[in-house]
C-alpha cells in the first residue's frame, strides 16, 4: 500500500491518463511512422487523382478565358434579343486574338457540346476575323447568319463561369434550357441513366453467378481433406495469378462463332447453327464470372472455415434433418463473408472494362467503357471525369446502403 | 455449494457396491469394429451394455478409441462392422436426427446467431411442439442450470461455464432417452470443472438419465462415474465401478492410468493356496495378492503410493516391512510425498501422513511398510 500511495504522490503534478500517453509515445510514435509511406503513397496515387478528377469534371475554362472581353459586355445583355455593337466589337478583338494563339477550335468545341454547329461557327468566323472592319454587328451576321440565333448567345453567356454543372447533368441525361431550367435529355442522346443501370444490371448478374458456383467450392474447400483442399485452393487462386488480359483473350478464342464451345456443340449435335455467343450479354457475364469467382469465393471461405464443424453435428443430433441442420444453423452463420464476397465482386464488376470491351457486343458496354471512349476518342476529359464521379457516387451509395441493411458487423472483408 | 463433494452414490461407503440389481440395458455394442483407413482398427471388437439410467464414463488417453466409440453411438460415424442395439434395436444405420440423443460437445456447439432461449428450444422445434409447450420447457430448461435471466442474451455474452449450462439444457430439454457427453467440461477452469461435475451429476441421478460421457480426466471418471470403461489401443482394459477399478486394477495400463501407481518389476518366489509371496528386484521378498493365472515372466507389482506408510505407525500383523533411503520431500498440506530408494527402484513414491514424515530428513534410512492386500500382482 506504501508503495502505492509513494507513486501517487507524484502523479500530483501529472494525472494518470497524461502518464499513461507519455509512456506510450515511443510505441504509438513507431507505429505511425511505420504507415506513413504506404499512407503517402495511396494519397498521391489514389487520392489526389480522384479529387482532381472530381474537379475536372465540373471545370470550365475554355470560353471564360477565351472571349473575356465578351464576357464582360454579355454582363449589360438582356439575353434574349440580339446583343448590340459592342459585345459584337468585343468578340471581334477576342476571335483575332483566339486565332493567333490558336485556341479558338478549343472554344468552339467547347460551345459544341451544348449547340451543335457552333465549332464550325466559331472557327469560320476567327479564320476571317481579322479582315472585319465596324459595324461588327453586319459583318458578323454577314459572315453567317447563325450569329443572328440568340441562343449561341446564350450558350456563351452561360459559360461565363469557370465552373458549370454541365457535365454531370449529361451523365443523368439532364440539361439546362435556354432559361436554365433543368429538363431531361431528348430521347436520342438520353442514353447515359440506360448505361449505369446495364452496368449495375451486368454486375448484379455477375455477383449472383458467382454466388451461386462459389458457395458450394467455398463449402468444399472446409470439408474437403487436406490434400484435395489445397489442390482445390489452388485451382480458385490459379485464375487471379493469370492476366486479366490473357484469360479475356482466352474467352474470346472459346466464344467466338469459330470456337471451341461451338465447335463441340455442333460436333455433339447439340445445335444444328452455330450460337452467337461473344458479343452477347451471356458472354460478357460469363467471362466477368470466371474471373471474379475467387474474389466471392474466398471472403466466404475464409468465414466458413471459422464454423465448427460440431454445429451441424449438434444441429443433427437435436432432431434437424441434413437440409434444415445446414440451413438453420450453417447458412446463417456464413452471412457475413457471402456479404462480404458479394460486396467486393460487385463494386470491382461496376468498373470492368476490359471484358466488356473484348467480350461484349455494343449493347453490353458498360459505363467504364464510355469513360474510355471519352478520354481517347472525343477527347472530352471533362465528361469523362463527370462518368466517372456519377459510377464514383453510385458505387459509395451501394455501399453504403450495404452496410446499413446488412449492419457492418455482418461483412468480414478480412 | 462445496463442488469438492463426491455426489455419486458410492461415496458413503468405499466398498465396491454389491451386487446392484440387474438394470436393464439400453445400449448395447456387439462385436462392433470401426477403421477409418482400412487399415488399422480404431476400435478393435468392442462388447458394452450401458444400463438404464447408469452414468458410465469412457476414459482413455486420447487416441484410444473412446470418442470414435461415442461418435458411433451418436450416430456421426458407422461401425466397420458389428451392432449398435439401442433399446433393442440396431441403429447402426440411423441417421443421427433419428436416435433422440441429447449430445453435449466438447466445445458447447452452440448457435452463435441465436440466443440462449432459442438454441434451446431448436430440439423442440421438430418434435411439433406448441408454442405454449416450447416456452414453458426453455423455461424449466433454464431454471433447471440456474440461468432464468438468460434467455435472451446470445451466446458469445455468456462465460464458459454459463455456456456448459446452456449446452447442457438443450441437450436435455427434449427429455432423451440417452445423453451423451464428449469432454464437456474440457474448456472450463479446474474450479469451475468440479463444481460442473456435481451438477451434471446431480441432474443425471434426479432426471435419472443414461449418460455416456467421455473423458481422460481420470478424477472426473471417479467423481461422476457408476460404471468406468478404460479404452487403450481400440480396446476396452477394464470396466468396473470406481473403486473396484482403483483398487483392483486388471493391468498395468489400468492401474498407471487410473490414479497414481507404483510398477515394479518382480518374480514370483512363492503360490501357496493362501500364501503369495514375489522377490523384488534388490532381492528383498514381499507378501501379495492377486495370483498370475497365465506366464509367470515378466510380472509388476502394483503398490499405490499412499498405502505405503511410516512402519510403527499402522500395527497390523499382515504387513510388508522394508528399508528404504528417502530421496525427496515435498510438502502436500495433507499429506507429504517421498520419493524412496527401494526394490531396486529409485523413484518408488509414497504419500505419507504429514505428521508420520515429521522426523524425515533427505537421505534417511528409514522403515516403512505396505498391507499384503495392496501388493497386487499383474501380469500385462
Amino acid at each position: 500500500m506504501s508503495t502505492a500511495t509513494l507513486s501517487l504522490g507524484r502523479s500530483a503534478a501529472m494525472p494518470l491518463r497524461q502518464a499513461v500517453r507519455r509512456a506510450e509515445r515511443p510505441a504509438r510514435n513507431l507505429a505511425v511512422l511505420m504507415v506513413v509511406p504506404a499512407l503517402l503513397f495511396v494519397i498521391i496515387t489514389f487520392f489526389v487523382p480522384i479529387l482532381k478528377l472530381l474537379a475536372t469534371s465540373v471545370q470550365n475554362p475554355e470560353v471564360a478565358s477565351g472571349l473575356p472581353q465578351t464576357m464582360i459586355m454579355l454582363k449589360d445583355w438582356d439575353g434574349h434579343s440580339l446583343p448590340d455593337e459592342k459585345v459584337f466589337a468585343a468578340l471581334a478583338a477576342d476571335l483575332d486574338a483566339a486565332h493567333k494563339t490558336s485556341s479558338a477550335a478549343s472554344i468552339g468545341k467547347r460551345l459544341n457540346y451544348e449547340i451543335p454547329g457552333a465549332r464550325s461557327l466559331l472557327v469560320g468566323t476567327a479564320r476571317v476575323v481579322s479582315a472585319f472592319s465596324p459595324p461588327y454587328r453586319e459583318a458578323f451576321l454577314a459572315r453567317d447568319a447563325a450569329w443572328g440565333n440568340p441562343e449561341i448567345w446564350s450558350v456563351i453567356a452561360r459559360n461565363e463561369s469557370r465552373l458549370t454543372p454541365f457535365y454531370l447533368m449529361q451523365a443523368v441525361d439532364l440539361r439546362q434550357d435556354a432559361e436554365g431550367h433543368l429538363q431531361s435529355a431528348p430521347a436520342d442522346e438520353a442514353i447515359f441513366l440506360d448505361v449505369l443501370g446495364r452496368t449495375l444490371a451486368v454486375a448484379g448478374l455477375v455477383t449472383l453467378s458467382t454466388l451461386i458456383l462459389g458457395y458450394p467450392v467455398a463449402y468444399m474447400l472446409t470439408q474437403a481433406p487436406a490434400r484435395i483442399a489445397a489442390l482445390m485452393m489452388l485451382m480458385v487462386l490459379l485464375p487471379l495469378w493469370t492476366s486479366l488480359l490473357v484469360r479475356t483473350t482466352a474467352w474470346v478464342v472459346l466464344l467466338q462463332t469459330d470456337g471451341v464451345i461451338n465447335d463441340i456443340l455442333i460436333g455433339l449435335h447439340l445445335t444444328a447453327e452455330r450460337l452467337q455467343l461473344i458479343f452477347t450479354r451471356f458472354g460478357t457475364v460469363l467471362a466477368m464470372t470466371h474471373i471474379q469467382l475467387p474474389f466471392t469465393i474466398l471472403p466466404i471461405y475464409s468465414v466458413m472455415r471459422t464454423i465448427p464443424a460440431t454445429h451441424l453435428r449438434a444441429a443433427r443430433s437435436l432432431g434437424a434433418p441434413p437440409v434444415a441442420a445446414f440451413w438453420r444453423i450453417y447458412a446463417p452463420q456464413t452471412i457475413p463473408g457471402v456479404t462480404a464476397g458479394c460486396l467486393m465482386t460487385f463494386i470491382l464488376s461496376l468498373g470492368y472494362y476490359i471484358t466488356p470491351a473484348l467480350v461484349g457486343g455494343p449493347r453490353d458496354q458498360m459505363l467504364s467503357n464510355f469513360i474510355s471512349t471519352y478520354i481517347n476518342r472525343d477527347l472530352n476529359w471533362n465528361f469523362a471525369a463527370a462518368l466517372g464521379a456519377v459510377l464514383l457516387l453510385v458505387t459509395l451509395g451501394i455501399y453504403g446502403l450495404f452496410l446499413k441493411l446488412a449492419g457492418a458487423d455482418k461483412i468480414k472483408l478480412g | 455449494m462445496n463442488g469438492t463433494i463426491p455426489l455419486s452414490h458410492h461415496s458413503a461407503s468405499l466398498e465396491p457396491p454389491q451386487a446392484e440389481p440387474a438394470r436393464k440395458p439400453l445400449v448395447q455394442f456387439q462385436s462392433v469394429k470401426k477403421s477409418y483407413d482400412g487399415k488399422s482398427l480404431v476400435v478393435k471388437d468392442l462388447n458394452l451394455d450401458v444400463g438404464e439410467g447408469e452414468f458410465l464414463t469412457m476414459l482413455g488417453p486420447s487416441g484410444s478409441g473412446k470418442t470414435t466409440t461415442l461418435m458411433m453411438l451418436g450416430g456421426f460415424e458407422r461401425p466397420t462392422s458389428g451392432h449398435i442395439l439401442l433399446d433393442g434395436k440396431a441403429v447402426e444405420k440411423l441417421p443421427p436426427e433419428k436416435r433422440n440423443i441429447g449430445f453435449v460437445f466438447q466445445n458447447y456447439a452452440l448457435f452463435p446467431h441465436m440466443t440462449v432461449a432459442e438454441n434451446i428450444a431448436f430440439p423442440l422445434r421438430y418434435r411439433n411442439r406448441s408454442r405454449a409447450e416450447t416456452q414453458a420447457r426453455v423455461a424449466r430448461a433454464l431454471s433447471m442450470v440456474h440461468l432464468d435471466t438468460f434467455g435472451d442474451r446470445k451466446p458469445g455474452q455468456l462465460s464458459g461455464g454459463q455456456q456448459q449450462r446452456v449446452a447442457l439444457a438443450r441437450a436435455l430439454v427434449f427429455e432423451p432417452s440417452l445423453v451423451l457427453m464428449d469432454e464437456p467440461l474440457g474448456a472450463l477452469d479446474k474450479q469451475l470443472r468440479e463444481h460442473m461435475q456435481f451438477e451434471i451429476k446431480k441432474l443425471q441421478v434426479e432426471l435419472g438419465i443414461t449418460m455416456v460421457y467421455v473423458t481422460h480426466d481420470q478424477s472426473e471418471a471417479l467423481t461422476m462415474s457408476d460404471r468406468i470403461a478404460v479404452f487403450h489401443d481400440g480396446m476396452i482394459q477394464q470396466c468396473a465401478d470406481p473403486v473396484t477399478l482403483y483398487n483392483a486394477p486388471v493391468n498395468r495400463f489400468v492401474a498407471s492410468f487410473i490414479g497414481d501407481n507404483n510398477l515394479l518389476p518382480c518374480q514370483l518366489k512363492l503360490a501357496d493356496k493362501d500364501r503369495l509371496r514375489v522377490a523384488m528386484a534388490d532381492g528383498s521378498e514381499l507378501d501379495a495378492i492377486n495370483p498370475p493365472a497365465g506366464r509367470m515372466k515378466d510380472l509388476s507389482l502394483s503398490i499405490r503410493p499412499e498405502r505405503i506408510a511410516v512402519a510403527g505407525k499402522t500395527s497390523s500383523p499382515l504387513n510388508n516391512r522394508f528399508q528404504a533411503r528417502v530421496g525427496s520431500l515435498f510438502f502436500q498440506g495433507d499429506h507429504v510425498r517421498l520419493t524412496l530408494e527401494a526394490f531396486g527402484s529409485d523413484a518408488l513414491v509414497a504419500h505419507v501422513a504429514a505428521r508420520d514424515a515429521a522426523g524425515l530428513r533427505a537421505g534417511d534410512r528409514a522403515a516403512f511398510e505396505v498391507p499384503f492386500a495392496d501388493c497386487r500382482i499383474l501380469e500385462a
